[in-house]
């Protein structure tokens, strides 16, 4: 929603595609790669002059995100575990490298999305790559899934993330999504990578990680509404598909 | 709309219903249509289960292992360092 909607502001009328500026510098500083407002760029200047305690606290602040994006990308503990370990020695090794052009969480997210990737590649065993598009190819929206069970959930989301069995569905139904869409999935919408670094880091173009990111969205919301949706209030498209 | 335009307007619309002229469109379409407005809801909320989830705590002798093989590598990486 619109920072500036959400403050009682409208947008002034013919203004189509307008973003209040409390919007774009919201978004710009709370985005996980604005350089703006980075806390942790000292500790990362400590650590880059050799305060191995500096880098401890890094790991420290990260370890917790760089797993988790991890575990949701690949799904096993172990996996998620060596990644981990992978991520922060390749912080060892390249800090110095490192040079504030973003921000120091968006740089260590993205160290760990590319391990996560290339143990994704190997899992499957092939010296292609086929989580990128090689072929240049477009996907396309024509066989994009219709929603079919379509009603309100009964319960907030804040509410349903401190259940047990909640946590076991969306874990479940994130694991069961092909790697493609999960990969899209965790990347943009749990991370908060923009459409333009997801499209890099997998090496696909900016609109492929749009259709995409639209088969995950439809995929997760469909099994999850099953289960939390209100059968009672349960409604049906009134519009022909075309 | 087609459905095919709909979807395809359906990503930038729950992205920020404010940014895309497309969603213009997409947003008349809501107006009349309270399964997309549903789907549209069901999706934010989908996202902000994943997003706002708890999270995966590191499992403890992952940390420990980790912090033994990340010192090794920093005494060969940066020899003179302190701590």
């Amino acid at each position: 929603m619109s920072l500036g909607k959400h403050l009682g502001w409208s947008v002034p009328p013919g203004w189509v595609g307008y973003t209040c500026p409390a919007t774009l510098a919201f978004n710009l500083m709370n985005s996980p790669t604005s350089p703006l407002v980075d806390p942790d760029r000292e500790i990362v200047r400590r650590a880059q002059a050799g305060d191995f305690p500096a880098f401890e606290a890094l790991v420290e602040r990260f370890q917790t995100r760089v797993y988790g994006l991890a575990f949701r990308m690949l799904g096993e503990p172990h996996d998620a575990e060596d990644v981990t370990q992978q991520t922060f020695l390749s912080l060892v090794e390249h800090l110095r490298d490192f040079r504030e052009e973003s921000a120091v969480a968006a740089w260590v997210l993205r160290i760990a999305a590319n391990h996560a990737l290339k143990l994704l590649r190997k899992r499957r065993g092939l010296p292609t790559v086929p989580l990128t598009d090689t072929s240049g190819t477009e996907e396309g929206y024509g066989d994009v899934p219709h929603p079919e069970f379509i009603a309100p959930w009964q319960d907030d989301p804040a509410d349903l993330a401190e259940r047990h069995e909640i946590r076991e569905l969306i874990d479940r139904a994130l694991a069961d999504l092909d790697e493609k869409y999960r990969a899209v999935f965790v990347l943009r919408d749990v991370e908060g990578f923009s459409i333009q670094e997801t499209a890099d880091l997998l090496g696909i173009s900016e609109a492929n990680v749009k259709v995409r990111l639209l088969r995950a969205r439809l995929t997760l919301r469909e099994r999850l509404t099953r289960v939390l949706g209100d059968e009672a209030a349960r409604v049906f498209p009134d519009h022909q598909h075309s | 709309m087609t459905c095919e335009e709909l979807l395809k307007a359906l990503n930038d619309y729950v992205d920020d219903e404010t940014m895309v002229a497309v969603c213009q469109e997409f947003a008349e379409h809501l107006v009349g249509c309270n399964p997309c407005q549903v789907v549209v809801d069901n999706i934010r909320k989908t996202i902000r289960l994943y997003k706002d989830g708890e999270p995966y705590p590191v499992p403890p002798a992952c940390a420990a292992r980790m912090r033994d093989a990340l010192r090794e590598k920093w005494k060969a990486v940066y020899p003179q360092s302190t701590g």
